[in-house]
């Protein structure tokens, strides 16, 4: 398992290979945030962060089948078509990869400390959290492997 | 008792100070507690941590309920509902 919290950007390709090898991986489902048209600063809780991270990435470890996981999240300024996230999860097969993969996404949106400030013309405003991330995490919360409904990203 | 505090985001620029330091009255000991007894500062802190203020807690990095327990030499951070990904 790797997490890292850092400034810098990250190489998809790089990441993905990491986790692809042993001859044991069938499937890699990887997610990869982006920024939209808002140019942004992302502020975290450095330490409580990377700990929040990994408990979700061991509970999905818990829960599938899986060989290995990558989580990384940027902080500090990013701008428009920045890539601010990335998760992959490596498995034998691919339900169990895309399933890890969007369950670890949504619960680092409502569990993982960290804020987005938005940078309009002469304003920046802190964004709000929507209910409709806490609903995507929640749905997991059953006892089914699969979740109940499509939440928004 | 003393903690860390640690505020974050919005509530650490409604503060104006990202937190530090602070001597509780004995009957603090639970997160709500002391959300109540910061609001009793007045001014910023009456709104920051005021009934209808979403504010969470972590204490010594592990998100927590209002009814968590602190004691000396914790780190109790205060933040509002996150927003990665």
């Amino acid at each position: 398992m790797r997490i890292s919290v850092q400034r810098e950007d990250f190489d998809l390709n790089a990441e993905v290979g990491r986790i692809s090898g042993g001859g044991k991986v069938g499937a890699v489902a990887s997610f990869v945030g982006l920024v939209r048209d808002v140019p942004m600063t992302l502020e975290h809780y450095a330490g409580m962060t990377e700990r929040e991270i990994a408990k979700i990435a061991e509970q999905a470890s818990e829960r599938w089948k899986l060989t290995d996981v990558t989580v990384i999240h940027r902080y500090g300024e990013l701008r428009p078509a920045d890539q601010i996230v990335l998760v992959a999860v490596a498995s034998a097969h691919r339900g169990e990869a895309f399933a890890a993969c969007e369950f670890i996404m949504d619960y680092l949106k409502t569990r993982a400390p960290f804020w987005k400030k938005e940078h309009r013309a002469g304003a920046a405003d802190w964004v709000e959290a929507k209910a409709s991330d806490d609903a995507a995490a929640e749905r997991w919360t059953g006892t089914g492997k699969k979740p109940k409904g499509q939440g928004s990203r | 008792m003393r903690v860390r505090l640690l505020f974050f985001a919005s509530l650490r620029e409604q503060l104006g100070t990202s937190g530090g330091e602070v001597e509780l009255p004995p009957e603090v000991t639970t997160v709500a507690a002391l959300r109540e007894h910061l609001m009793q500062r007045g001014g910023a802190y009456s709104t920051a941590f005021g009934g209808k203020a979403l504010v969470r807690a972590a204490v010594n990095q592990d998100m927590v309920q209002p009814s968590a327990r602190i004691k000396a030499g914790d780190e109790v951070a205060f933040f509002p509902p996150v927003t990665g990904g």
